[in-house]
């Protein structure tokens, strides 16, 4: 079960990293998403799968009975999801914005904060 | 097994007692910083009453601070767990001596800026949420120099990156969407493979205390695992602390935002990278740290040079101090290639001084900004008749940063190369060294043409051009600016000057590092 799952995750950060090499950044953008997936899958599979036994302890028991799944994954993939969906809520109104303002998705035309021609240091000393 | 009427013993696994007050002062910056957070976010329309809370609350983390470095250095590590559940069930915050002295500096830090930014913010600006935003960068700083819980260091990650784009795109200019683009995208995918990383710890280790990882680190029987695990995290931290090859989108973004922004990102951001690298490498796997340490050195080398030679090249004042920001972050890293007490308390040092220097700085170009309206090397200069004490000030800040004695750049430096020299890796005290000259001879070139000549490029020796227009006199200077540049002027001074106590804390941190029996004592034996 786990080597499925890592071959899984290992197909999706293949995906997230193809499209975060892209020129365009909408492409990058999705590569988020599919990495934010990846990382989560990831960490879940880490903490082992085990099926069908949920990590509930029975009335008038102070410990689970049997070995059950492990919820703390479950908790870190709770957090890590919530912040990555804000992120890329962020990053979508992100990108929106500089379509508007710069006019363009792709990245070698984004030469505001670095212009191409910029001039040169000054001699002397 | 079900058990029924009698009650369960929980001393097992909780704090029965109640936790000392002195304790409380672990949490008291988070709790503080949120809370005037969330205060200040209340009163987000009521632009002239947010700096009144937010440098209010500045000052009490900062005096709580104080309190917390104090009770760690008479008592030792300090471990406090959230909910009562002890280790390594709850998410504990432990500090050490260099958790402690890095969140009283940024905190400091933050002040000066909170300061500045009262005239330098516009007042719509101020209602888009620069105080709030600041307030939740501090708490994301903090948290992150504090915690002692891996997982837990992503949580106070994201919550500064998230305060650091608000701030960044403060303004709504082209350029700052451009530079945002490019410093949000890659610093995610840092803190991506920072987590992705965390998952893979996890599943070898079963644990997130950090405490709890030393121990179980050091029983595993293979060691591969924890050598790839480390390799991640040096690539993750060092992509966060914009070490070479990683290291483009600081100079694409930190001249973009407002000076003050940029000031506190100079100042704080990196240096949180640079700390989860001595905290992961040093403490948590110092087996894959010694696999690493050429290779670490490799890259403290090739970002010392990148930085100098970068700075060397540059016509934008604003975009010359980014390239000083990574000289730095390479003279930290070469003190965690060696590796040794003497570079661990070095690049702790190190750490201490550049958040100070590195927000100073920037204060200090937003100064020169104001008395003579432009960023351009090209075109600034005759500084210095107009503002003999701006002239001293850069003098300093400029010498200090290039680590020119009696700064405190200097005693940094002083110590990695003796670190690197006694630990027999004299190619990485070289590369200290060379970077040193390549800073001195940049920033020389920044005083010269800024202060001493008499005006634009074009001016003759020893003659005095009429001002540019759109500069101000320095009688017009704000009280705003002058006094966060001089408090921090002064602190650097005098911890040039007379640097031994500070250097006994980062000493001291640098053995807890390094023989964490300290550390892991505290989190399980410690705690009443």
């Amino acid at each position: 079960m786990e080597t499925l799952f890592a071959v899984l995750i290992g197909i999706l950060f293949a995906g997230s990293i193809y499209l975060l090499l892209s020129r365009k950044l909408v492409r990058i953008l999705l590569g988020i998403a599919i990495l934010g997936n990846a990382v989560n899958l990831l960490i879940f599979t880490a903490g082992r799968l085990t099926r069908d036994v949920p990590p509930i302890i029975p009335e008038q028991s102070y410990f689970p009975l049997e070995a059950t799944a492990n919820p703390l994954p479950q908790a870190l993939v709770l957090t890590a999801i919530v912040i990555s969906f804000s992120f890329l809520t962020f990053f979508l109104v992100l990108g929106y914005r500089t379509y508007q303002e710069l006019g363009t998705d792709d990245l070698l035309e984004m030469r505001v904060a670095e212009p191409k021609k910029h001039s040169e240091p000054p001699q002397g000393y | 097994m079900a058990v029924t009427e009698t009650t369960v013993d929980t001393a097992a696994a909780m704090v029965t007692a109640a936790v000392p007050l002195a304790d409380w002062l672990l949490v008291a910056p988070v709790l503080l910083t949120m809370a005037g957070g969330a205060i200040a976010i209340i009163f987000r329309k009521k632009s002239f009453v947010q700096p009144l809370i937010a440098i209010t609350t500045i000052s009490l983390v900062i005096l709580s601070n104080i309190g917390l470095l104090n009770h760690v250095l008479t008592n030792g590590v300090v471990t406090m767990v959230m909910g009562s559940w002890l280790p390594p069930f709850g998410i504990a915050f432990t500090a050490d001596p260099l958790g402690a002295l890095l969140a009283l500096t940024a905190s400091v830090a933050t002040l000066c800026v909170a300061i500045f930014a009262m005239n330098s913010i516009a007042e719509d600006e101020r209602r888009y949420g620069f105080y709030p935003f600041l307030l939740m960068l501090l708490c994301g700083v903090t948290g992150a120099f504090l915690t002692g819980d891996i997982f837990n260091l992503y949580v106070w990650f994201e919550v500064l990156l998230i305060s650091s784009f608000g701030m960044q795109i403060l303004g709504n200019e082209k350029v700052q969407i451009d530079g945002a683009v490019k410093y949000a995208v890659l610093n995610l995918i840092a803190t991506s493979l920072f987590l992705a990383t965390t998952g893979l710890l996890y599943g070898l280790v079963g644990t997130l205390n950090m405490a709890d990882i030393v121990s179980k680190v050091k029983a595993l029987d293979n060691s591969g695992p924890v050598l790839a695990i480390a390799s991640l995290y040096f690539l993750a931290f060092a992509m966060k602390a914009a070490a070479f090859p990683v290291n483009f989108w600081l100079p694409a973004s930190y001249h973009t935002p407002r000076l003050v922004v940029a000031a506190i990102f100079a100042g704080l951001l990196t240096k949180v990278g640079v700390y989860a690298l001595l905290r992961v490498m040093v403490l948590l796997m110092p087996e894959g740290r010694d696999w690493l340490a050429s290779l670490i050195g490799l890259v403290a080398i090739a970002t010392m040079l990148t930085g100098s030679l970068g700075a060397l090249a540059q016509t934008d004042i604003r975009r010359l101090m980014g390239y000083l920001v990574i000289a730095g972050i390479g003279a930290m890293l070469a003190g965690i290639a060696v590796g040794n007490e003497v570079a661990i308390s070095g690049a702790i040092f190190y750490a201490m001084h550049s958040v100070l220097i590195m927000t100073a700085l920037y204060l200090l170009v937003a100064f020169m900004f104001q008395m003579s309206g432009t960023f351009s090397l090209r075109e600034i200069g005759g500084l210095y008749i107009r503002t003999p004490l701006g002239a001293a000030i850069g003098l300093i800040l400029l010498l200090a940063v290039a680590g020119l004695p009696p700064f405190t750049g200097f005693w940094a430096k002083l110590l990695l190369v003796a670190g690197a020299l006694e630990a027999d890796r004299g190619w990485v005290a070289a590369g200290v060294l060379v970077s040193g000259l390549l800073t001195t001879i940049a920033v020389g070139r920044l005083w010269i043409f800024a202060f001493w000549r008499g005006g634009n490029e074009h001016t003759m020796d020893g003659i005095q051009a009429l001002p540019i227009a759109g500069s101000s006199d320095a009688s017009e200077i704000s009280w705003t600016i002058w006094l966060p540049l001089l408090a921090l002027t002064a602190l650097i001074l005098v911890i040039g000057v007379m640097p031994e106590a500070l250097m006994s804390i980062s000493d001291l941190g640098a053995r807890t590092l390094l023989d964490p029996t300290d550390y892991i004592g505290s989190v399980f034996g410690g705690i009443r």
